[in-house]
């Protein structure tokens, strides 16, 4: 046993201004599983992108041995040679293709350029074969689901000869019984020798079919555990993920707190397209006034989608469930009510959900709320720009003027004026969804701060974040998400990193 | 020295708005050199307006589409089709025009109101509904006219087309008065609205024009309106029409800049995710947009109609073409978000004068479409290498030589945009 088949040597990938991955070391034997586990953001997908070449080899220090031999490639295609194939979270399938037809895209059997359908057809159904998928090679990819999509592009990689299979969260868009099917499958490959690289922090998953696990935790790795060395214990992994310092610094606040202002009940979503899916499974929830709450949970767990179900149904189908103001039931069905009822939702994307990049920070800053600076439909021009600079000067928007436009700001100035546009809107209720992704520390420090003190002006704010030291050092409660279920609640003072992970890995039957 | 270093700079921060106004005088001398000075001889400026003015009715309502992200192909037809409603109104049952053309323009309404239910609640794309809207008008056009021009139309119709202010001096003086106090009043208006703002800006610390640029403009666009009064006022003075398109000029400019609707329209077209995460109701927005649009377009069929003096079978083809080229060169940006009504009508205004020019020149239509098209494609080209230009991207020594000038400096270095692909790993 034991034979290294891929051995990847201080990998250090540098990206402007930020070091995503420092100094890493992957050793992945012959014919085992092996998982590799981190928080959102630790660097997982970056590492695998430079091991299939999607970064080319001269844009990251390091080296690459794949079967003893070193790699230099420029292209997933160079990989794809050697038998490094890729499956990404987001499938890369033609929709309108056949199962057929996506297993060699790209990759035709043809004869001089003409393809050679019967051929194609016999070897996709001997390959379906292979993952367990009884489906007509000739049937077109929309019409299977999910799940079974995700078999195809394992035959796909199949077809390549893979040696080294690398699966970027691959049941995260699954039900729990395609789940077991993709995990049984992958053990069923290692008996026939292909090696698989599994992405996932799902702990039940990885305890089910991992071989080792390497753990990666901002950029670093951490350590590799063994199964045979008995090291795989979900209190081992979690203790390497979060094992981080509270490094960042976090503003002093006494909370302030009063009666309840949102209470959100048994609130039940499914996926707008999957119906099979249950995105948010009866999670109830509350925040007081002044009150900051956190809501942790590890990619998928549901957080943006409850937030923003509950914001207007902005996601998701066959939403149900209570929302409650001041013990009143309210009515959020589409984003004007939500607003109106003093709600806001600050998205995680400002770039494609929050801002108008091509318009200016007035006019963005007033976006929200145009009706109150305007009589009978016109807008007071002069009023806006009076409020805008209100927010520059009390946010620290560093711009030239209001002004400007807002797509050539930084990170952290769109993050400002995106809640200078939430706060103009005079919510009692702020949902801020990663309020400090892809920001500065400093402008970090700067967004904190804010935070707090809306919650000293009596707002009620909940915080969606990634990074428990953050929720860690601002937030008053902090409930935990895992797999569309509410697992946790925790008050600030009972709270560890390793207790929210406990929560947040947690799988409810 | 340093002023005009200043004032360089800000010109090719706004390359683009100048370049589109140099372009308008370029060609306007241009072709008043080829045609030996027919070009702006009073007559030829009065047709000119004359001539334009429906499909510069038409550009205001097209570029407003075109920011929401959205694009009408059928404004031509639509047009032809309230021509022959109106014919049908006033020739064979007899209405007032003062009835007949409120009822056309409520038709245009509903007109605009079936092709937006179909965008804006249906979800269908804007190109299709108004492609089929095309055939669709069409079709009901040569219905409606049975296949033959209804004509002739009463005098107060065709005074919509044709028709001038009167002569308040009785046909005694050689300029047109009612003309001069209007051109000059105009004028006086547009310089004081501009002072007024420049002062507005100031005062809230928003970044101004330099003040050479700001007085070498709004004297060239004073000198420009004096200029065109006194070629006005010296034929026959001020056509009917002319005051029309004002009003709605004036009017649109407004609603883009200052009304709930009108910022609504640019937040759709700028980022249509963010606009309706901001509670914009896209929808209706949508949909009130095309019954704008409808409107326009009814309104510029009776213009057409009453120029013409007949409800013509074919009457409005090509016009959409007319007026989205106008937008587009104009300055409106194909994605949506960006473009203005003001750059509609000088697009316009460059395609009436080829148009114009190259008639007198007795160009056939063959060499007029092949240069208009070449003018369509130029515009937008010198759009999109202006964007690469000040964009992140790389483009061109010349545009990164001018950078330093042209984009304020970074404030914040530490938080690059390309720091991003860490991000990527979370979601």
């Amino acid at each position: 046993m034991n034979v290294p088949i891929l051995q990847m040597r201080g990998i250090t990938k540098t990206f402007p201004g930020v070091k995503a991955l420092q100094d890493v070391t992957l050793d992945v034997n012959r014919g085992e599983v092996h998982a590799i586990c981190g928080e959102n953001g630790a660097g997982k997908s970056t590492l695998m992108k430079v091991l299939s070449g999607v970064y080319a080899h001269n844009t990251f220090d390091g080296d690459i041995l794949f079967e003893n031999e070193p790699c230099e490639f420029s292209s997933i295609t160079d990989s794809e040679k050697r038998g490094i194939v890729i499956i990404h979270q987001e499938l890369a399938l033609s929709p309108y293709l056949s199962i057929a037809e996506n297993i060699y895209l790209g990759n035709e059997l043809a004869n001089k350029g003409w393809v050679d359908w019967r051929k194609t057809n016999l070897e996709a159904a001997k390959l379906l074969a292979r993952v367990g998928l009884s489906e007509n090679p000739v049937t077109p990819i929309q019409h299977i689901s999910v799940g079974k999509q995700q078999l195809v592009e394992i035959a796909k990689a199949l077809s390549k000869e893979v040696k080294l299979l690398i699966l970027d969260e691959p049941t995260a868009a699954l039900n729990d019984e395609d789940s077991d099917h993709l995990l049984d499958l992958i053990l069923h490959l290692k008996g026939q020798g292909v090696t698989s690289i599994i992405i996932s922090h799902k702990l039940n998953e990885i305890r089910k079919v991992a071989d080792a696990v390497t753990i990666i935790r901002d950029g670093k790795s951490i350590e590799t555990l063994r199964l045979d060395q008995g090291q795989i214990t979900q209190e081992r992994i979690i203790r390497g993920m979060v094992g981080r310092d509270l490094e960042s610094l976090y503003p002093d606040r006494t909370p302030n707190i009063g009666e309840e202002v949102l209470r959100i009940e048994d609130w039940t979503v499914q996926h707008p397209q999957d119906h099979s899916r249950t995105v948010v499974n009866n999670a109830s929830l509350n925040v007081r006034k002044g009150e900051v709450v956190g809501l942790a949970g590890l990619m998928g767990a549901g957080r943006t989608e409850l937030a923003m179900s509950v914001f207007g149904r902005t996601y998701g189908r066959a939403v149900s469930g209570k929302v409650y103001k001041y013990g009143k039931e309210i009515d959020t069905s589409t984003v004007s009510d939500a607003i109106d009822h003093g709600i806001a939702y600050a998205t995680e994307d400002r770039k494609h959900y929050g801002l108008n990049l091509i318009e200016d920070i007035k006019r963005n800053i007033s976006m929200a709320a145009l009706n109150k600076l305007a009589k009978r439909g016109w807008v007071d021009g002069n009023k806006e720009t009076t409020v805008a600079n209100h927010y520059r000067k009390s946010m620290n928007i560093k711009a030239p003027s209001v002004a400007a436009i807002t797509g050539k700001l930084s990170g952290g100035n769109q993050q400002k004026v995106v809640l200078s546009k939430w706060l103009f809107s005079d919510p009692d209720v702020l949902i801020l969804d990663e309020p400090t992704r892809g920001i500065d520390v400093g402008a970090k420090f700067e967004i904190y701060t804010i935070i707090a003190e809306l919650a000293a002006a009596g707002k009620a704010v909940i915080v969606i974040s990634s990074e428990l030291p953050e929720l860690l050092g601002i937030c008053d409660r902090i409930y935990t998400l895992s797999a569309g279920h509410i697992t946790g609640e925790v008050p600030i003072a009972e709270a560890t990193q390793e207790s929210l992970m406990h929560f947040m890995t947690q799988e409810k039957e | 020295m340093s002023a005009l270093r200043e004032s360089l700079g800000f010109l090719t921060s706004r390359l683009r708005q100048v370049g589109i106004f140099v372009a308008l005088i370029l060609i306007v001398i241009l072709f008043q050199v080829l045609t030996d000075g027919i070009l702006l001889q009073p007559q030829n400026v009065t047709n000119l307006v004359v001539q334009n003015s429906y499909i510069l009715i038409l550009a205001i309502g097209m570029v407003m589409v075109i920011i929401a992200g959205h694009i009408d192909l059928s404004v031509g037809s639509i047009a032809g089709f309230i021509g022959a409603v109106a014919g049908v109104m006033i020739v064979h049952w007899g209405w007032a025009w003062w009835i007949a053309i409120p009822a056309c323009l409520l038709v245009g309404a509903l007109v605009g109101a079936w092709q937006g239910y179909w965008i804006a609640y249906v979800g269908i794309p804007a190109f299709i509904v108004t492609l089929a809207g095309m055939l669709i008008f069409r079709g009901l056009t040569l219905i409606t006219l049975k296949n033959q021009q209804i004509t002739p139309f009463p005098n107060e119709l065709r005074a919509l087309g044709g028709g001038f202010l009167p002569d308040i001096s009785g046909g005694t003086s050689v300029l047109e008065w009612l003309t001069v106090i209007l051109g000059v009043g105009g004028t006086a208006a547009i310089l004081f609205q501009a002072i007024k703002e420049r002062r507005v800006r100031r005062k809230f610390n928003l970044e101004n024009e330099p003040r050479a640029w700001f007085a070498v403009k709004n004297g060239f666009i004073a000198v420009l309106m004096l200029i065109i009064t006194f070629l006005l006022a010296s034929y026959r003075g001020t056509p009917i029409v002319l005051i029309v398109l004002a009003v709605l000029v004036i009017v649109y400019s407004a609603l883009m800049n200052n009304s709930i609707f009108g910022r609504h329209t640019y937040a759709i077209g700028g980022n249509l995710h963010a606009a309706e995460l901001s509670g914009i109701k896209t929808k209706k927005v949508t949909f009130r947009l095309f019954v704008n649009m409808g409107v326009l377009a009814a309104l510029a069929g009776l213009v057409f109609t009453a120029r013409l003096n007949s409800a013509q079978p074919a009457g409005g083809t090509g016009f959409e073409l007319d007026s989205i080229a106008a937008a587009f060169i104009g300055g409106a940006a194909v994605q949506g978000g960006i473009g203005t009504v003001a750059g509609a009508m000088i697009g316009g205004l460059i395609m009436g004068v080829l148009n114009n020019g190259m008639s007198i020149l007795g160009l056939g239509t063959d060499y007029q479409q092949l240069i208009k098209g070449l003018v369509l494609l130029l515009a937008v080209a010198f759009d999109i290498f202006n964007k690469n230009r000040t964009g992140s991207g790389g483009g061109s020594s010349i545009g990164r030589r001018f950078k330093w000038k042209t984009t304020p400096p970074a404030t914040e270095t530490s938080t690059p945009a390309k720091a991003e692909p860490v991000v990527v790993d979370a979601k």
